[in-house]
C-alpha cells in the first residue's frame, strides 16, 4: 500500500528514532533526565517543532506565532476533559481540529504576504490571542487563574457510565490512567506516528512542492502550481501539529494557561528548529531535547554540583571556575542558550544535523562518493 | 474581433501605458499553430513588456490576448500554464535548492495533478513514470549527466536548457521564449538553436524575443518588428531583412 511505503532510508531512520524514543527511560538515565514529566516534555515538543518545520523548513514561511495553536490545544483539551469525558483521545481529536481551524483562518490571512511580513503578521495574531486569553475570553479561558477541571464539571459522558467520584478526576486512555509512565509512553507513541506522517510530507511529491515554492515561487506560479493553497496546507498541518502538543501537554497536565501562547513560546520552537537544523526531520527533535533538557537541568544546577563537580582542580582555581560557571547555569541557563544558539548560527547555519553531516563526510568521504552515483533523487528528508 | 483558424495566439489591439509613457500601442499580433515567430526590435522597444503581458504578469490597459480561444487577460499566471502556455525568462527562474531531475519532475506534476493536489501517499522515489519522463527531457538537452547535482550549482548556459527543459516536459501548445540565448556563448547559442530546432519538428508554437540576428533567422518562419511599443514591420524573415524601415528602426537604434 502506497500509504504505508517510505524510501528505504527513511525506514532505518524511523526504526532507529523509535528505538531511541521508546528507550529514552534508559539512556536518559546517567543523563539525569529520566523522570516522566520531562520526558513528556522532550516528546510533546518534539512533536511541537517535527511540525513547525513542515511550515518553515519545507516552504521557508516563518511564524513567529505557532505558540497561539499549542494554547488553543491545550485549551480545547481542558474543555473536552470539562464538558464530555476525561479520556484522552477525544480531547486530542478536538485539540487537532480546533487548532485546524485557527491555522486556517490565521494562515488565510497572514499567507497574503511573505517574508518579515508574514512573520509580524503570525506574530500579532499570537499576541492578540494571548491577550485575548487574558482579557476578554476570561470566560472560555479563565484568565490568570489559568482553565483547571473542578470536581463541578460536567463531563457528560462520563457521568452516564459512573457516578461522581470525590476530587479531581485524572486523564486516562481507555480507561487506562495516564500518570507517570503511561503519559510518557503514550506521547512517545504519538510522536512516532508523526514523525512517520512528517516523513511521509518529506519525500513525497507535495513536500517536493513546497521546497520548491521555498526555492523559487516565481517559477512555481509560471509551472502552474497555485502556491498560496499549497502554504495554507503547510501552514494549517503545522497548526495541528502544535494543536496535538497543546492537547497533549494538557493530558499530561490537565491545566492550561495563557502563557503558552506568549511570543516566548513561539520564538522558543524557532530557537528549536534553527539549533537542531531547519529543513531535516530529525534536527527539529534534537533542537528540542537539547533546548528542554538545558531548561529543566541546566537551571538546577547550583553552586554546590559545580564545586563537587570541579573538585579536581587546586583549591583557588576551583573557586574561580565555579565563579565563572556558576553564571552560565542555575537562573543563568538562558546565558549558555543564548551562546550555543549563537556558535551554531554562526559556525553551523544548518544546526546541529550540518555538524553530524560535517563529522560523517570527514569519516566517510570514500564511502560517499561510491553511493553518490546512487543517489539522484537526492532527498535530505532521510536525515 | 475575429481571430483566424489556424492562429494559437491572438494579442488583439493592445496598448499599455506606464503613466504617460505608452510602452505598447496598438498591438494586433496573430501567432500561427506550429510556427515560430520572432519578435524583435531594439532595446525599449517594449518587447518584454509585450510578453509579460501575454502571460498575465502585465495587465494590458486596453486590449486583449487570446490563446485557443480563451481571453488570457485577467488570468492568474498559473492558470495561463494550466491552459498549456509555458515560458523561459531572460534571467532563468529555476528551483536553486532542488535536484535538476527535482526541477524538471516539478513542472511534470503540474501537469499531470493540476494547480493544487495534496499528493503525500506515494513517495517521490516510486513515481517512475514521471522520472523516466523527465529522464527523457534532461537527455534532450543534454543535461542527463548533470541530473543528481544541485540546480544552483549549474553553469548559466546550463540553467537556460534546464529552464528549457522544465518548459519542455508539460508539453505546453504555446512556448515563451525571452532571448534564450542571451549571455551565451557562440558555442552555447549553437546547440540552444539546434535544440529549438528539434523542439521545432514537433509541432509546438513558438514566440522568441531575440536580439540576436543569428538565432532569429535560423529559427524564425515569421517575424515581427517592435520599435517605440509599435509594429513597424511584419511577415517573411526575408522581407523584414530587406525592409528600409526595419534597418532604420533597428540598426540605426542601440545596434
Amino acid at each position: 500500500m502506497d500509504i504505508f511505503r517510505l524510501p528505504r532510508k527513511d525506514v532505518i531512520t524511523l526504526a532507529l528514532f523509535s528505538i531511541v524514543v521508546l528507550t529514552m527511560p534508559i539512556w536518559l538515565a546517567p543523563l539525569g533526565a529520566a523522570y516522566p514529566g520531562l520526558m513528556q516534555q522532550f516528546a510533546i515538543f518534539a512533536i511541537f517543532a517535527v511540525g513547525f518545520n513542515i511550515l518553515f523548513g519545507l516552504t521557508g514561511y516563518l511564524s513567529f506565532g505557532h505558540a497561539a495553536f499549542l494554547g488553543v490545544g491545550s485549551y480545547t483539551a481542558v474543555w473536552s476533559f470539562k464538558l464530555l469525558t476525561m479520556d484522552a483521545i477525544p480531547a486530542l481529536i478536538f485539540a487537532i481540529i480546533m487548532s485546524g481551524v485557527f491555522a486556517l483562518a490565521i494562515g488565510f490571512v497572514s499567507l497574503r504576504r511573505s517574508g518579515i511580513y508574514f512573520s509580524i503578521l503570525t506574530l500579532a495574531f499570537a499576541q492578540m490571542s494571548y491577550n485575548l486569553a487574558y482579557s476578554v475570553l476570561t470566560p472560555i479561558t479563565n484568565g490568570e487563574t489559568a482553565l483547571q477541571l473542578t470536581s463541578q464539571d460536567p463531563r457528560i459522558i462520563d457521568m452516564m457510565f459512573r457516578d461522581r467520584l470525590a476530587g479531581l478526576p485524572s486523564p486516562s486512555l481507555l480507561g487506562t490512567s495516564l500518570g507517570g509512565y503511561g503519559g510518557f509512553y503514550l506521547c512517545a507513541a504519538i510522536l512516532l506516528v508523526v514523525f512517520f506522517i512528517a516523513q511521509k510530507i518529506f519525500t513525497s511529491p507535495f513536500g517536493m512542492q513546497l521546497r520548491a515554492i521555498k526555492s523559487n515561487q516565481t517559477r512555481m506560479s509560471y509551472t502552474g502550481f497555485n502556491t498560496r493553497p499549497y502554504t495554507l496546507a503547510a501552514f494549517v498541518i503545522s497548526g495541528m501539529y502544535a494543536g496535538l502538543a497543546g492537547g497533549l501537554l494538557a493530558v499530561t497536565d490537565p491545566l492550561a494557561g495563557a502563557e503558552r501562547m506568549q511570543w516566548t513560546a513561539s520564538g522558543e520552537v524557532v530557537l528549536m528548529t534553527i539549533l537542531g537544523g531547519v529543513g531535516t526531520l530529525l534536527g527539529p527533535v534534537i533542537g528540542a531535547w537539547l533546548i528542554k533538557y538545558m531548561e529543566n537541568i541546566f537551571s538546577a544546577f547550583n553552586a554546590r554540583i559545580l564545586a563537587d563537580l570541579f573538585s579536581w582542580l587546586p583549591d583557588g582555581v576551583q573557586d574561580g571556575v565555579v565563579l565563572v560557571s556558576s553564571k552560565f547555569v542555575g537562573e543563568g541557563w538562558k546565558l549558555t542558550e543564548g551562546l550555543v544558539f549563537v556558535l551554531v548560527v554562526v559556525f553551523l547555519p544548518g544546526g546541529i544535523m550540518e555538524g553530524t553531516r560535517r563529522i560523517k563526510s570527514l569519516f566517510g568521504a570514500r564511502r560517499a562518493n561510491r553511493s553518490a552515483s546512487k543517489e539522484q533523487l537526492s532527498t535530505t528528508a532521510a536525515e | 474581433m475575429k481571430t483566424p483558424e489556424n492562429v494559437v495566439l491572438h494579442v488583439a489591439d493592445v496598448h499599455k501605458n506606464f503613466g504617460g509613457l505608452h510602452a505598447l500601442a496598438d498591438i494586433d499580433l496573430q501567432v500561427e499553430e506550429g510556427k515560430t515567430h520572432a519578435i524583435i526590435g531594439p532595446n525599449g522597444a517594449g518587447k518584454s513588456t509585450l510578453l509579460n503581458v501575454v502571460i498575465g504578469r502585465l495587465a494590458p490597459t486596453s486590449g486583449a490576448v487570446v490563446f485557443d480561444g480563451q481571453v488570457l487577460t485577467g488570468k492568474k499566471p498559473h492558470e495561463i500554464n494550466q491552459l498549456g502556455v509555458s515560458r523561459v525568462f531572460q534571467t532563468p527562474e529555476i528551483f536553486t535548492d532542488l535536484s535538476v531531475l527535482q526541477n524538471v519532475m516539478t513542472p511534470a506534476f503540474a501537469k499531470r495533478d493540476g494547480a493544487f493536489k495534496v499528493n503525500i501517499f506515494r513517495p517521490l522515489d516510486d513515481e517512475k513514470a514521471v522520472r523516466e519522463e523527465a529522464e527523457a527531457t534532461l537527455e534532450d538537452v543534454g543535461l542527463i549527466d548533470r541530473r543528481a547535482v544541485g540546480a544552483g550549482s549549474l553553469s548559466r548556459g546550463d540553467k537556460r536548457r534546464l529552464e528549457l527543459a522544465m518548459c519542455l516536459i508539460q508539453k505546453p501548445r504555446l512556448l515563451l521564449l525571452d532571448e534564450p540565448t542571451a549571455g551565451m556563448s557562440r558555442h552555447d547559442t549553437n546547440t540552444t538553436i539546434e535544440l529549438l530546432k528539434k523542439i521545432k519538428s514537433r509541432g509546438m508554437t513558438k514566440v522568441i524575443i531575440e536580439h540576436d540576428m543569428h538565432v532569429v533567422f535560423s529559427l524564425a518562419d515569421k517575424i515581427s518588428v517592435l520599435a517605440g511599443g509599435r509594429i513597424i514591420a511584419e511577415g517573411l524573415p526575408a522581407d523584414v531583412r530587406g525592409n528600409p524601415r526595419v534597418q532604420e528602426a533597428y540598426l540605426g537604434g542601440a545596434h
